[in-house]
């Protein structure tokens, strides 16, 4: 048996901050994916933690499709990354501003 | 809620406490790496830091089939992505992460993020949102019958709730892959070039 769910869902929190302050704080398109995927990571612990907390199923079947969404968003978050760095030769936020008034 | 479940006497015993803390530390490590560090790809690897991390605490939480996948589909998919479009783009060189554009943004996320681990934790401790039914879908571990004929187990159990209770969702999954493949493709072609007719054949003149 292991430890109280509580230890893991303070552990997915902090992971959760983590990836939204890298969100938040970095310019690169590439690393910003990379910070989603932390707070990705962090929901699907809590969902296991509660799955296992309930000892319910349902927990686990969402991670699945939490899985799934992730592997469809970097697919096409990258395409456009790279779609984008062929017009603009740049991976950085603060240089996409054509629509700057 | 919190604070009950902390001091709740669980079974938990030494290598569990040991196993816990190992990876936690280690996802810390990988998470403050992918924020941190100014090289994407050391970023990437951080990445895959926490994902081996998580990935042991789904085994320890009884959940093995979903470690198995995270390993597969994160570490083996998302991470090898990130890395290939990292090195066909050819951005593996370290940015400046000192300057700041926007002056006071950086504070103004830390606020944010003290607001949010604040806020999750008070949640956590005052809310009393697990006391609901348990069981609504099923059992982790399935019925105790360890006949060949009808496995039990989590992944049996997983299985059998994806193309029961989820089908619709498991279902809608599918298209949204075949959608996001599509549309990979559809932005990863070069579009065609305006000077066509100099450079190379265009599809009119080849068929012709």
């Amino acid at each position: 048996m292991s430890l109280s769910g509580a230890w893991y869902l303070g552990l997915a929190a902090i992971v959760f901050t983590i990836g939204a302050v890298g969100l938040l704080v970095r310019r690169n398109v590439l690393i910003m994916f990379m910070c989603i995927e932390l707070m990705l990571n962090a929901a699907n612990l809590t969902f296991v933690t509660f799955s296992r907390m309930l000892n319910d199923i349902g927990g686990q079947a969402l991670v699945f499709f939490v899985l799934v969404v992730a592997a469809a968003e970097v697919v096409v978050g990258l395409g456009i990354v790279v779609t984008n760095y062929r017009r603009r030769a740049t991976t950085m936020a603060d240089d996409l501003d054509s629509l700057k008034g | 809620m919190l604070h009950a479940l902390l001091l709740a006497s669980t079974s938990a015993t030494v290598p569990d406490v040991i196993v816990f803390a190992a990876s936690a530390v280690v996802i810390l490590m990988g998470a403050i790496g992918v924020v941190t560090s100014s090289n994407p790809v050391h970023a990437a690897l951080s990445l895959v830091m926490t994902l081996f991390g998580v990935a042991v605490l789904f085994i320890e939480q009884e959940a093995d089939f979903l470690a198995a996948v995270q390993i597969i589909v994160y570490a083996g998919a998302i991470v090898v992505l990130f890395l290939f479009v990292i090195m066909f783009l050819g951005v593996d060189r370290a940015e400046d992460v000192t300057t700041e554009p926007l002056v006071g943004q950086r504070p103004l996320a830390y606020v944010f993020a003290a607001i949010t681990l604040g806020s999750l934790i008070a949640m956590g401790v005052t809310a009393h949102w697990v006391t609901g039914a348990h069981q609504v879908v099923g059992p982790i571990q399935g019925h105790v019958t360890k006949s060949l004929s009808s496995p039990a187990g989590e992944p049996a159990q997983l299985g059998k709730q994806l193309f029961t209770t989820y089908l619709f969702a498991f279902e809608a999954t599918a298209a949204l892959l075949v959608i996001a493949v599509v549309g990979a493709v559809v932005l990863a072609r070069r579009p065609p070039t305006v000077h066509a007719d100099q450079e190379e054949p265009t599809e009119s003149e080849l068929s012709a």
